[in-house]
């Protein structure tokens, strides 16, 4: 190479730089996703004070006997970190969605794998099934979805050379297929008894009220995240070059299947355990992007851990804000998301 | 550094081009030419190795396009494609910085030298002052420019362009294929690229392939093939050839009907 090579005098970040800066704000996000775990365990109907959080959680380790502040911070503090779970599995995937369709409009939902999730579990509460029975039906329909797309969408998501650069066959297939579902769960609704038509709504809204801490949706979070980490130079690459990461040495199809598989299992776990909440997956990581810059190897642990403390957040202003009557949590995330949505797009727009 | 074979290429029913045999070497320059439709994208997308050919064999240093792992392939070739489409607000100098992809391997992070080739690469097209601009802000040509240093950025034997000098102005055209020529000339790589413009392809070209859009096509040294009458029955409109004191011109004949 004979092209002149001294530094210019332009102040551009330099790697250092760069790996300092992402090291800060994921610092930083960690801490404020503690602190949100933190306040959520301490706001309730009856408040808890930190020296009593302390003793409470001395309790819940086995140091001291259980007193009603530890059984209490026990229920919060699983209900915290589901809401975390659930918000940081919504985030990340909407991420991986926005890149694989290489579309910022995308969310976990576009693709009609939540859609197909809500066919399964209204239909089991249709016919009065047990939770557990609802949330492996959310789970069911969320499968039979995934490998709907993933049989019809071939064209995009497998062969060896990349065809497409947006993918569109994958997001007409998801938009059609969400279309259907939508429909199958009208139709339930319409003839769904009263008396269970209210859950059956809840359900839809997003709730976290029934939802119970288990390991399966942390385990998918925790892999999607190594992959996420792995892959995120290669996803900066089809997000600005699209079929052109294929030059640069980059699997394309190797690399949608990759984030088609990660989003659609974080989407189905997300909505498993806490119902379809909207605005999690869309909100979070527009404003990560806009916080911090595109690049995916901040953006998507960014995302992930705020979007788990916004969840938090939004979930204890949802059962404290008309207590003792507890709202479902989407409702909350719709209406903080629009306002925040559309002041973000009105910004970039006069950008 | 490529060989081409007996190579078919066809869209749909239609074909392109038919038993292209075709040799480039390193330090030379070629210059596809042909009408709208000939097939010079899909050739260079061939090439590549984005497409595979419709019958014949494409050779890369003597060894079958498609047995290259892509990763290796991409330390050996760049490409510029026609046309961009920016979803997301990278910055000019992330999206240089990307081209560096192929030596990282398994690395997080760029390092200082990435930094300084991106950097050269942008200097050399004149837009290192755009490095912290979002790319979807840049014009047309500015745009087209970051794109010219993401290939240079690459630092690949072969170059293959897609209409380079497309939405630059004048002073830029003529700087980027200079730019070109010199790549061939100085630093012994293999270029080829599209151009509509036959007076800039023709200063800078040592080689020329001409596509009929029929299937036939004429390649050779450039003072061979770039005839006015190979080229006016390439393009479909008769050309005429001037000399302008030790320069070659072509430039459309006058259309009778209008005279």
């Amino acid at each position: 190479m004979h092209i002149p090579t001294p530094i210019s005098s332009v102040h551009h970040a330099r790697p250092v730089d760069v790996r300092r800066r992402t090291l800060r704000i994921v610092g930083a996000l960690a801490a404020a996703s503690l602190a949100a775990v933190l306040f959520a365990c301490s706001i309730g109907s009856v408040p808890l004070t930190p020296g009593e959080l302390l003793q409470a959680a001395g309790a819940l380790l086995g140091f001291s006997d259980v007193s009603l502040n530890a059984t209490l911070l026990e229920l919060r503090l699983h209900r915290a970190l589901v809401a975390f779970g659930t918000g940081a599995s919504l985030a990340l995937a909407g991420v991986m969605m926005q890149a694989l369709l290489r579309n910022p409009l995308a969310d976990p939902y576009v693709l009609g794998i939540s859609s197909g999730a809500a066919v399964g579990a209204l239909g089991a509460m249709l016919f009065g099934a047990l939770a557990w029975v609802v949330d492996a039906a959310a789970l069911g329909g969320a499968v039979i979805v995934s490998a709907l797309l993933f049989l019809l969408a071939q064209r995009d998501l497998r062969g060896g050379l990349p065809s497409d650069s947006n993918a569109t066959s994958l997001l007409l297939t998801g938009v059609i297929l969400a279309a259907g579902c939508g429909a199958l769960i009208t139709l339930m609704l319409s003839i769904a008894p009263d008396n269970r038509l209210r859950n059956m709504v809840f359900w839809l809204i997003g709730d976290l009220s029934g939802a119970q801490l288990r390991w399966m949706p942390w385990l998918v979070l925790g892999l999607a995240v190594l992959y996420a980490l792995r892959s995120a130079r290669g996803i900066n690459l089809m997000a600005q070059h699209a079929e052109g990461a294929w030059t640069l040495g980059i699997r394309v199809s190797a690399l949608r299947q990759g984030l088609f598989l990660s989003g659609a299992a974080l989407a189905a776990s997300a909505v498993t355990s806490a119902g379809s909440i909207g605005f999690v997956g869309l909100i979070i990581p527009h404003a990560c992007r806009f916080a911090f810059g595109p690049d995916h190897r901040l953006l998507l642990p960014a995302a992930a851990l705020a979007g788990g403390g916004f969840l938090v957040l939004a979930d204890t202003l949802a059962r404290t804000i008309v207590a003792p009557q507890q709202l479902p949590v989407g409702v909350i995330t719709a209406l903080i998301g629009v306002p925040v949505f559309l002041m973000q797009l009105h910004h970039i727009r006069k950008k | 550094m490529i060989t081409v074979k007996k190579l078919d290429l066809s869209v749909g029913a239609r074909t392109l081009v038919t038993g292209l045999d075709w040799q480039v070497r390193a330090g030379e320059c070629w210059s596809v030419i042909g009408p709208n439709g000939a097939g010079k994208s899909t050739l260079l997308r061939t090439v590549a190795g984005l497409r595979e050919s419709d019958g014949g064999t494409v050779e890369l240093l003597d060894k079958p396009l498609a047995s290259w792992p892509i990763e290796e392939l991409a330390r050996q070739r760049a490409l510029l494609p026609q046309g961009r489409s920016d979803a997301f607000a990278y910055s000019v100098i992330e999206t240089v910085l990307t081209a560096r992809h192929p030596y990282h391997n398994a690395h997080y992070w760029e390092s200082d030298d990435d930094y300084r080739i991106a950097t050269s690469a942008l200097q050399a097209l004149e837009v290192d002052h755009l490095a912290e601009r979002d790319v979807r802000t840049l014009s047309g040509g500015e745009r087209q420019r970051v794109a010219i240093a993401c290939v240079i950025a690459q630092q690949t034997p072969l170059v293959l362009l897609d209409e380079p000098a497309a939405a630059l102005d004048l002073a830029h055209q003529v700087a980027v294929m200079r730019l070109f020529h010199a790549l061939a000339h100085r630093e012994g790589k293999a270029v080829i690229l599209i151009s509509h413009d036959l007076n800039l392809a023709h200063a800078v070209s040592t080689h020329a392939l001409l596509l009929m859009g029929d299937g036939r096509w004429e390649a050779g040294p450039a003072q061979d093939v770039m005839q006015a009458s190979l080229l006016g029955a390439c393009l479909g409109h008769p050309i005429e050839k001037v000399m302008h004191g030790n320069r070659t011109l072509f430039i459309p004949a006058e259309d009778p009907v209008h005279v």
